[in-house]
């Protein structure tokens, strides 16, 4: 897709930010991400521009971060942890469930373009495992009916909320506009915290 | 570094032995220093400390607290108090060192009897010294895709790489060029292109020689030769005045391929593309081998040398003979040149300048250059470095690379006073100053430079009338130092030869009666030519008008200068003789041919840019004779003997010969020339030669081509909108003579100029328009 | 029995705990106001007093780094915020973000004054977007309150903070990968000297503190330095949150003074899930060695799993029961620091590839018991020859696992597979189990 004069806007004011624009290709890349929806050649090559680097220095950075993608995923990324706690917790047992429901290897793409599928490192919510993200958002305490409605709700059109998230789950590409730092209105949406997170203040209240 | 700077010298202790080196020396430098070899791959002593391959790991400790650990002696500067023991004296280290020496062979593959690096190899040395003798590791090593075409000239095979970013810190560090870069991470890390963007920098080659495995390699030596069977000699580059120490490698009388040589002190350990992979043109189908005669009926025809010297002699019997020598001549050459028109033809019409020059200049190499002797080490010093019709990367790269350190180093400011910003320009941060043909002189006065600054002058300032003198100006008033840096090898030895009419050697003025006596003395004659003589385009007019009548012409391309009809005529009506290493533009006029030796097949030397000789041998076996021979033999032939019969005797004669320490000419001003008015759609030429280009001796090295800069007509944003194009589209640029018709780049030029590259694919400036520089053209959307 | 002591997660049960109005309620930027009352060395001087240590996993103390930067010296300064919370196990401080990040701001407008940075940092990993939004919702808010900026509480004092998000690599939690991140490279570590004391970001003097680290901050000059102090032990002052995962019946965050033991934890959580025993867990995240059973009563301060083998790390407690097997659990992990290893070092990237290799044919039955040998020897030739701790890290759970589980490894060599049924381990098992 064609970047227009207001993304290249956008893109100024993210450069604007920094005291030396080439901190700035983070935000830029993920910005590119909620255009085209992965990191696409000219949008390597616009913020290559935008930042006076060469194409090359762009490409080193964008295959550095497995966030940055090289070639579409789904409207509705799903990524289920599988790094050690909830790979044991059912987190293996979540993603092969899903490949097999979804006819999907690691990285893959349904047809439809709906949904894509990645197994996730530890995303720093193992009091809630087994932990599902998608587009980037919590999916906590999962099981394998719970994730499987996830993605049929997404192919569907209509997924579930996230468990600590907006009240709908925003697609990849407004995610990646939210991770490039533009404001969506949703940060006053859903819990302040779950469960395990009051856990302790919990106990402490009947501690005294 | 002079002795007089005062260095800190520290103290510490390697391996039991105690050394004192300078402050800030790298742990495994001063162990070299002791003859204590560290195994190492990612350091390299130009390029930033990085600390990736973690193979020179030692254990230290200073005033006797130790490491936790062993570190990485290619980051760590020595410290008073510090005692280091390598794997020599350190089970730890030692240990370290084999271990980590395991880890860059679990996924580095075993086929180094196929592999070019394979015998030169560091990892197989190092493998040898530092590593087991069987691998542990019996599980799947890793693949890709081999190989990688990442240009026309380099070839990537991954597998072999062992990710200890010499190649990328070099292009980003030292050349500026970051067109390949480490890509992904982890294991899966791997040198790479953006696919859009081949590895096109003019000193790729460069990697690929400090690429401590196979996994970088030149197409034209690739699966060529096994380095043990090649024969190395130290040569000097031929392609331009940077003074670029070279190793010739050659195979059974067949250079192979050639390396940068190392001189800290010229090109550190680096060269351009041009003379690494541009030798082809020796062994090129055109090449001469025997003598040719015209014949009655007016066809060149094989001779032996005597009928050829025979002929020669008779052809230039009575005539008034001028002498033509290219800019590529050695400086022995160029002696025995200069002496051959003094001595066999007592005439000072000699000129090594077969190019668009003018008498301004003439004056000013002889006053300005020729006692000057700036060096590289004034550039490392330079508070400022003022740029004059000189393109730095394209027509002096090493040059390039010297004012890039300084500019990456401490913010070197440099100026370029120019129609174009350049790409080169444009990496070293100039401060553009965009003029036209005609601007310059004003421009060069306004400059504020200081005694510690330097003016790098291109012989491109040539071409504007008066450049030259608001530069000898502007150098008295700031105390400035002019440095001269000509594109071609041998032009300024061959000023030092005094292959030029108003210079005989050893900067000895020939309007000056002692310098002539003196000369005249150690030549043994009685006396020598005492009148001015005519340049290059005089030469060509005067041979034209028939006062000259007889033309010597060694490695001259009638072609190189403007009005390059009026010397295709020259030729056509004068006697001519003519020394190549190939038939040329020239052959065809010629009544006598000598074929001469190409470069590795003589010995020789070339005068850099700072009047730096660099002397080399012959690195390939030949029969062909060098033009100095030719030239002592043919003035045996004519009873004038110049008594040159060989560059040992030429170098032996020059040094006892020696510089004339009397006075220099004065330097007579040259007033700039008036502008031109523009009407609409015309504009004033300009341009420059590229370093890869068409010249002769880039001949059939396509893959060096292929790395070539896009040939495009370069016009402002401003004129661009006028005549109605944007990037890429065709525009016509013409003037009475011709056309040229090439896509437009909008970029930032003075708005009344337009470029083109000067001799490149497609944009034959001289042959085509008959004007490189400064002649108003129409320049139209085509 | 220890007393948790909820400061940073004191509110978070109030469903507007992460607003300004809701931060403000509790007497939220208070602190911030009573420390730029103060001379910034005070300030340093009050975190330093307070015997506060990074929460981050390395335990030096914030008060000491802010004390490295040199003043007077007319250059930038800055502050970092290191919120790229991503080591196995570890899940504080994107709760705390999520519940209070007014908290963090806030904190950051004391530590950017102590150090006289102008302009500061929050690197978040960028696969939370919610945390991001909250995040960027406090900044806003706290812009448009005049607490940051370029006029704070009318004071003159200007900070300005940008929320920096990342894009997907554990290496950037380390400092010095982190900055060349931020400044737009690759996330690779950097060399050592010079750190970020003295050239950090842009070559600048630069702090890089921890989220939890930075949050603690406004508590201390709130409440003082013998307040904070007079919590924890002896070197390890003050209350940390300590988060429960894995095997347990009630997972989750807990508030405590450092030096509580995981017994302690776990009575309070109701103990491993029903009919299950304690078999192995990580005191700080994955990097550090495992525990077993015999180390219930170890103190959780910095000093006690030190001296019992391994490191207090980020207080991640991820607890494993008897029916994981620690084969599997070791291969996941070395799969992560593989996948994980940014790639600059030979040790840590070949590594990583070599150990994943060796441990996948051990957990399938393929692995013989030289491997085992092998295994630790390869170890050795990483752990302190990496560039930097990720390589070290890799190796602790392989060396801690083999010393405990040996007989576990030999197991699967000579059963010639895994003795284990990955299901049992699993969540659905215990609800099953409980059903």
């Amino acid at each position: 897709m064609a970047f227009t004069e207001d993304n290249v806007k956008t893109m100024d004011s993210m450069i604007a930010r920094y005291p030396r624009p080439r901190s700035a290709i983070m935000p830029l890349l993920h910005y590119v991400q909620s255009i085209d929806g992965f990191v696409t050649n000219e949008g390597i090559e616009l913020v290559a521009k935008k930042l006076d680097l060469s194409t090359a220095e762009v490409t080193a950075v964008s295959t550095f971060y497995t966030q940055y993608k090289n070639k579409p995923v789904g409207e509705y990324h799903v990524g289920v942890c599988t790094n050690t706690l909830c790979a044991v917790m059912g987190g293996d047992a979540i993603f092969s469930a899903l490949k097999e429901h979804l006819d999907l290897e690691n990285d893959g793409v349904t047809p439809d373009g709906k949904v894509s599928l990645e197994h996730l490192e530890c995303n720093a919510a193992c009091d809630y495992a087994p932990v599902v993200m998608a587009n980037w958002e919590f999916y906590d305490n999962q099981t394998v009916q719970s994730a499987i409605d996830l993605v049929d709700g997404a192919r569907a059109g209509n997924p579930p909320a996230p468990t600590r998230g907006p009240d709908v789950l925003p697609t990849w590409k407004q995610n990646s506009a939210v991770l490039a730092g533009l404001n969506d209105g949703h940060a006053n949406e859903g819990v302040q915290a779950g469960a395990p997170s009051l856990l302790g203040l919990e106990i402490s209240k009947v501690q005294g | 570094m002079t002795t007089a700077e005062l260095v800190d010298m520290i103290t510490v202790v390697i391996d039991g032995f105690e050394i004192s080196v300078p402050k800030g020396t790298l742990v495994i430098r001063a162990a070299e220093k002791l003859g204590i070899q560290i195994p190492r791959f990612c350091d390299h002593p130009l390029l930033d400390p990085v600390g990736a391959c973690r193979q020179c790991l030692v254990d230290i400790e200073i005033n006797g607290r130790a490491f936790p650990k062993p570190q990485a002696s290619c980051t760590i500067p020595v410290e008073p108090g510090m005692i280091v023991k390598t794997q020599l004296t350190s089970a730890v280290a030692e240990k370290a060192q084999r271990g980590v020496m395991e880890l860059l062979l679990i996924n580095h593959p075993l086929d180094c009897p196929v592999c070019d690096k394979g015998g030169e190899c560091p990892l197989q040395n190092q493998a040898m010294s530092t590593g087991q003798g069987e691998s542990r590791f019996e599980g799947v090593k890793r693949t890709f895709e081999k190989p990688v075409n990442i240009s026309s000239q380099v070839l990537l095979d991954r597998e072999r790489c062992i990710l200890c970013a010499r190649c990328t810190r070099f292009s980003d560090q030292i050349a500026a060029d970051p067109f390949i870069t480490l890509n992904e991470r982890g294991a899966l890390q791997q040198v790479g292109i953006y696919e859009k963007q081949p590895f096109e920098s003019y000193f790729s080659g460069n990697t690929v020689q400090i690429c401590p495995v196979g996994a970088l390699t030149g197409a034209s030596y690739r699966f060529r030769a096994r380095p043990f069977d090649l024969v190395s000699t130290p040569s000097a580059c031929e392609h331009c005045a940077s003074g670029c120490s070279l190793r010739t490698d050659v195979r059974r009388g067949k250079t192979l391929r050639r390396l940068a040589g190392e001189d800290a002190s010229v090109n550190e350990e680096w060269n351009c593309d041009k003379g690494r992979w541009a030798f082809k043109y020796v062994t090129s189908a055109q090449r001469l081998s025997h003598p040719l005669v015209r014949n009655s009926s007016g066809d060149l025809q094989e001779a032996s040398w005597p009928e050829a010297l025979a002929a020669a002699v008779a052809g230039l019997q009575g005539k008034r003979t001028a002498v033509l020598v290219g800019g590529r001549a050695t400086v022995e050459d160029s002696y025995g040149y200069s002496k051959f028109a003094r001595v066999a033809l007592k005439t000072n019409d000699i000129d090594f300048r077969n190019r668009v020059t003018s008498n301004e200049e003439r004056d000013f190499l002889a006053t300005a250059i020729i006692k000057s002797e700036p060096t590289y080490i004034d550039i490392d010093r330079a508070d400022a470095v003022l740029l004059v019709g000189f393109e730095p990367e394209e027509e002096s790269p090493i040059v390039f690379l010297r004012i890039h350190k300084q500019v990456r180093k401490r913010g070197l400011k440099v100026t370029a006073i120019a129609s174009k910003l350049s790409i080169g320009n444009e990496k070293l941060k100039a401060n553009f100053i965009s003029v036209v043909p005609g601007t310059e002189p004003a421009e060069i006065k306004k400059q504020e430079l200081s005694a510690k600054s330097i003016i790098l002058v291109g012989e491109r300032a040539s071409e504007s009338s008066g450049s030259l003198s608001a530069v000898v100006e502007l150098a008295l008033k700031s105390g400035a130092k002019i440095a001269w840096i000509p594109r071609r090898a041998g032009e300024r030895g061959a000023l030092s030869a005094g292959a030029i009419g108003n210079l005989l050697p050893g900067a000895r003025p020939v309007n000056n009666i002692e310098a002539r006596v003196d000369l005249a003395a150690a030549w043994g004659v009685d006396s020598l030519p005492s009148d001015n003589g005519l340049g290059s385009e005089e030469i060509w007019a005067a041979a034209n008008t028939g006062e000259i009548e007889a033309l010597v012409v060694g490695g001259v391309d009638p072609m190189d200068g403007e009005k390059s009809h009026e010397a295709l005529s020259a030729l056509q009506k004068a006697f001519v003789i003519s020394l190549e290493i190939a038939t040329s533009n020239v052959t065809q006029f010629a009544d006598v041919v000598f074929p001469v030796a190409a470069v590795v097949e003589k010995s020789g030397s070339f005068m850099n840019w700072e009047g730096r000789s660099r002397a080399f041998e012959a690195a390939v076996d030949s029969l062909q004779r060098s033009d100095l021979r030719i030239l002592s033999m043919l003035a045996d032939a004519m009873g004038l003997p110049i008594s040159l019969p060989t560059v040992k005797a030429a170098a032996k004669e020059i040094a006892s010969v020696g510089n004339w320490d009397g006075a220099g000419a004065d330097f007579i001003a040259t007033k700039p020339s008036a502008p031109h008015t523009l009407k609409k759609n015309e504009a004033i030429l300009t341009s420059w030669r590229r370093l890869l280009d068409e010249g002769s001796l880039q001949e059939g090295e396509e893959n060096l081509a292929g790395t070539a800069r896009k040939t495009v007509v370069v016009i402002s944003p401003k004129r661009a909108k006028a005549i109605g194009v944007v990037d890429g589209d065709p525009v016509c640029v013409s003037n009475a003579h011709g056309s040229v018709v090439l896509p437009v780049l909008v970029e930032e030029i003075h708005d009344d100029a337009v470029w083109l590259p000067r001799n490149s694919r497609g944009s034959h400036l001289l042959a085509t328009l008959g004007v490189a520089s400064g002649a108003v053209v129409s320049v139209v959307k085509e | 029995m220890t007393t948790l002591t909820p400061v940073l997660s004191e509110h978070w049960d109030e469903k507007d705990s992460f607003t300004i109005e809701g931060y403000k309620r509790h007497g939220g930027y208070e602190a911030a106001k009573k420390a730029l009352a103060m001379e910034p060395d005070a300030v340093i001087q009050l975190v330093k007093d307070s015997g506060l240590r990074g929460r981050g996993g390395a335990g030096f103390p914030p008060g000491m780094k802010w004390g490295f930067i040199p003043q007077g010296d007319n250059k930038d300064h800055y502050l970092v915020v290191n919120a790229d919370e991503s080591e196995p196990g570890t899940c504080k401080d994107m709760p705390l973000l999520l519940a209070n990040p007014h908290v963090l701001v806030e904190g950051v407008i004391i530590a950017s004054y102590a150090i006289r940075a102008k302009k500061a940092f929050i690197y978040v990993r960028g696969e939370v977007t919610h945390v991001v939004r909250r995040l960027n919702q406090a900044i806003e808010d706290a812009y448009k309150a005049g607490y940051l900026g370029k006029n704070i509480f009318g004071t003159g004092v200007e900070v300005d903070l940008v929320l920096h998000v990342g894009a997907g690599a554990y290496i950037c939690g380390e400092e010095t990968a982190l900055l060349d991140s931020l400044e737009g490279f690759r996330g690779q570590p950097r060399l050592r000297p010079p750190f970020p004391a003295i050239a950090g970001l842009y070559a600048r003097p630069t702090v890089v503190n921890n989220v939890e680290s930075i949050s603690s901050v406004p508590s201390i000059v709130a409440r003082g330095a013998e307040w904070f102090s007079s919590m924890g032990t002896e070197k390890s002052k003050g209350m940390t949150l300590y988060s429960l995962s894995g095997h347990v019946v009630r997972p989750g965050q807990f508030e405590a003074p450092l030096g509580i033991t995981l017994r302690e934890l776990l009575e309070m959580s109701g103990g491993i899930r029903e009919g299950h025993q304690l078999k192995f867990w990580t005191p700080g995240g994955s990097s550090t060695p495992i525990f077993t059973a015999d180390h219930l009563d170890t103190p959780l301060d910095y000093e006690g799993v030190a001296a019992a083998g391994s490191m207090l790390g980020t207080k991640a407690l991820q607890i494993f029961d008897e029916t994981t097997c620690v084969v599997r659990a070791v291969l996941r992990w070395s799969e992560f620091y593989k996948h994980e290893s940014c790639g600059k070092c030979t040790p840590c990237r070949e590594g990583t590839w070599w150990l994943v290799q060796l441990l996948r044919d051990l957990e399938n039955g393929k692995g013989t018991a030289t491997d085992l040998d092998k295994l630790l020897d390869l170890c050795e030739n990483i752990l302190g020859r990496a560039f930097c701790a990720l390589g070290d890290g890799a190796t602790s759970p392989i060396t801690s696992s083999i010393k405990h589980f040996r007989d576990e490894y030999i197991a699967h060599i000579t059963h010639g597979g895994c003795p284990f049924d990955p299901q049992a381990s699993t969540l659905f098992a215990s609800a099953k189990a409980g059903a």
